[in-house]
């Protein structure tokens, strides 16, 4: 690892309210040694995508459990690649049928965490799987 | 309960068996060298009468039916009625929740719990760019009184209940019932149901806000005022906990905060002029059930002691039926697991059980599949098969509150109090519910992380995610699949309503719709008009986000 501490925005898209999980993750991945922005509820893909330009992240965390994800998440990998930031890792999680998720990683998502992932598996993945 | 002597001679005895129980101990250790609740309140190994020596029953328990409501808020609750099976549901378009209402009548249920779409929830029309992807997703969409009326179609609702969680745009979405009941040809003061209405929370925890709080409390002081007038049997509220317990909080949390959200409500609605006995009564509650089970028992109870005393002592409320507690449960959510779901059952079922025990009005059980997806016809029918059960086949219902006198669950009630009037306190010298949203996010969250910590560190087991896992599980089939092409359709009968809509009216309605906003006039009886007239619950939400500005979430991380 180098010494640079990877940068982390935790997003909420869509109108869904439900950040336990979201917040629980970005304070695992504060407590993994990371810096973390949240948010906060009802960010557009074009806002999570100005907010990651502007806080200079290596990764983007995502949210849903409303059942949305199939039309945001990839939203918001393809603005980031229209931004020239296609290198900054996506990853998501919520309520995300099996069946959903070869489309969300054809789309540009690396890893969907499902309900029952330890926070261990998150922060490892995300330290194996940034690019600096 | 007991005289001195009788104490003296358990304590006596105690301290002999004491020594025995540590000799045991060092033989056989405990499984873990604490045991204690969530809440905080350390667990002994049994309890006696020593743990009530200050009880006094007249002033703490009392019989059913009478002040303070420990023991239930009916002289002979489940041997009169049982509480009411009210299955939340609702999904896509309205035609389908129409055909999932009619299936779990015919099921036995015994009321309605109509879940909305989140673009509905936070007043946008399904034309709106930020509806894209959510419309009927989570619920039903609901743009107009024509997809109400095709949502109750063939479903008197004269002689049905019906609750439905809307929150923000709570009093559009009460006038388009009012409206559609009276196209059915019923007289508004025949409905019966329930709207949630509590937006505190959602800034706490629930997040389907719209405006800041003082229009938004406005708008409650509004419905509590109309339908005192207008529909006396309606539950003008239901002040929920189970939102702010499924985002983390503790049992005893769950007691504070919510009990807190209401004292906020009944203080609001006394500041704009009503008495506290003309709308106590209409309020209603909504708590968890989780799955420690005795501690859910003694939750609802503390629950219905403490809200009994605030009415009563600080409110200074006269009628018996503002005391009361009444409450709808809903199993907990974050219990359900995607691993093993057919485990799910039986935690629902012990979950139900304690909301039972505990005397609940109404209940909904999850199903089985819920943190997968939305739940299929077979897994509805087995939650709600699971009510049935309890109601009709295990005999817990032959009598009121079997718990009760239980050294255990009355020491468990008292404790939960002591920790609910604790944080009741802290958030009156913050300066009431509304200025402690934060605070409560906060305690909210670390009890969130410590849960998690809990399971990762295998101290709280969860069967299938940290223990007695199965390797190569089989997937579940037949789950529930939202049709993608609801949202279109969606688009195209609302842009088809505002076509055959008399627009100039409405236009005028809307207006008077803002006049009543920028007037201190009850808002209520102009949705009715501007519903009535196709007006739509984004138009209307449009004009008071025009008019109030929006709520703006401070993120508390």
């Amino acid at each position: 690892m180098s010494e640079k501490r990877i940068r982390v925005l935790v997003a909420k898209p869509g109108l869904d309210g439900h950040d336990r999980g979201a917040k629980v993750i970005a304070q695992a991945l504060r407590d993994g040694g990371m810096e973390v922005v949240y948010t906060g509820l009802r960010q557009t893909p074009e806002q999570i995508v100005s907010a990651a330009l502007q806080e200079d992240v290596n990764v983007v965390g995502m949210s849903i459990l409303s059942g949305a994800h199939a039309t945001l998440f990839p939203q918001v990998v393809d603005l980031l690649k229209a931004q020239g930031a296609g290198d900054i890792l996506v990853v998501g999680g919520g309520i995300i049928p099996e069946e959903d998720i070869p489309a969300l990683k054809d789309a540009g998502i690396s890893e969907v965490f499902g309900p029952g992932t330890p926070l261990e598996n998150v922060v490892k993945y995300i330290k194996e799987n940034v690019k600096n | 309960m007991f005289n001195q002597d009788q104490l003296d001679k358990i304590a006596a005895k105690k301290e002999n068996w004491t020594a025995k129980l540590e000799a045991t101990k060092k033989k056989r250790p405990e499984r873990q060298t604490q045991f204690a609740v969530d809440s905080g309140v350390d667990i002994n190994t049994v309890y006696t009468p020593l743990d009530l020596a200050d009880m006094d029953y007249d002033r703490d328990l009392a019989l059913p039916g009478e002040y303070p409501y420990t023991r239930g808020v009916q002289p002979n609750l489940y041997r009169g009625r049982l509480w009411t099976m009210r299955q939340y549901a609702g999904f896509g378009s309205a035609e389908e929740t129409n055909q999932r209402f009619r299936y779990l009548l015919e099921q036995g249920q015994t009321g309605l719990s109509c879940a909305f779409d989140l673009p509905t929830q936070i007043g946008y029309d399904s034309d709106h760019p930020l509806a894209k992807g959510e419309i009927g997703k989570v619920g039903v969409a609901i743009d107009s009184l024509a997809d109400m009326e095709i949502l109750f179609d063939q479903i008197p609702l004269g002689k049905v209940s019906t609750s439905m969680t809307i929150n923000a745009p709570a009093g559009v979405l009460l006038a388009m019932y009012i409206a559609c009941a009276e196209k059915q040809g019923f007289n508004k003061s025949q409905i019966n149901g329930t709207i949630q209405n509590d937006v505190i929370k959602e800034y706490i925890c629930r997040g389907t806000y719209i405006l800041p709080p003082e229009p938004s409390m406005r708008l409650i002081s509004n419905i509590f005022e109309f339908c005192s007038k207008e529909i006396p049997q309606w539950n003008t509220i239901s002040i929920s906990g189970y939102h702010i317990r499924e985002a983390g909080a503790t049992a005893a949390q769950e007691i504070a905060f919510t009990l807190a959200d209401g004292i906020a409500y009944v203080d609001a609605a006394i500041k704009a002029g009503l008495d506290a006995d003309a709308f106590g009564p209409r309020l209603s509650f909504f708590f968890n059930a989780h799955l420690n089970f005795l501690e859910e028992v003694a939750k609802f109870r503390a629950a219905r002691r403490v809200w009994a005393k605030i009415m009563r002592e600080r409110f200074g409320a006269k009628n018996p039926r503002s005391w009361t507690l009444r409450f709808h449960t809903q199993t907990a959510g974050v219990s359900l697991t995607a691993q093993q779901p057919m485990v799910n059952i039986m935690r629902t079922a012990f979950e139900a059980l304690s909301a039972v025990l505990g005397g609940t009005q109404s209940l909904h059980t999850n199903s089985y599949d819920e943190a997968l997806a939305l739940p299929c016809d077979e897994s509805v029918m087995i939650a709600l098969r699971t009510q049935q059960v309890i109601g009709y086949e295990i005999g817990v219902c032959d009598l009121v509150d079997p718990l009760g006198g239980s050294y255990y669950i009355e020491s468990l009630t008292n404790a939960l109090e002591e920790k609910a009037m604790d944080y009741i306190s802290k958030i009156d010298a913050l300066g009431g519910a509304v200025k402690a949203i934060e605070y409560m996010q906060k305690e909210i969250h670390n009890s969130a992380y410590q849960y998690q910590l809990a399971i990762d560190n295998n101290k709280k087991t969860v069967i299938g995610v940290n223990s007695f896992i199965m390797k190569d599980e089989e997937k579940p089939k037949g789950l529930l699949k939202v049709d993608l092409s609801v949202g279109d359709r969606q688009v195209a009968k609302l842009a088809k309503v505002k076509a055959e809509r008399d627009n100039a009216k409405v236009e005028s309605l809307l207006n008077k719709v803002r006049e009543a906003a920028m007037s201190d006039a009850n808002m209520i009886p102009v949705f009715v008009e501007a519903v009535r007239e196709y007006a739509t619950l984004g138009e209307i939400c449009g004009v008071l986000r025009d008019v109030f500005g929006e709520y703006k979430q401070q993120i508390v991380f």
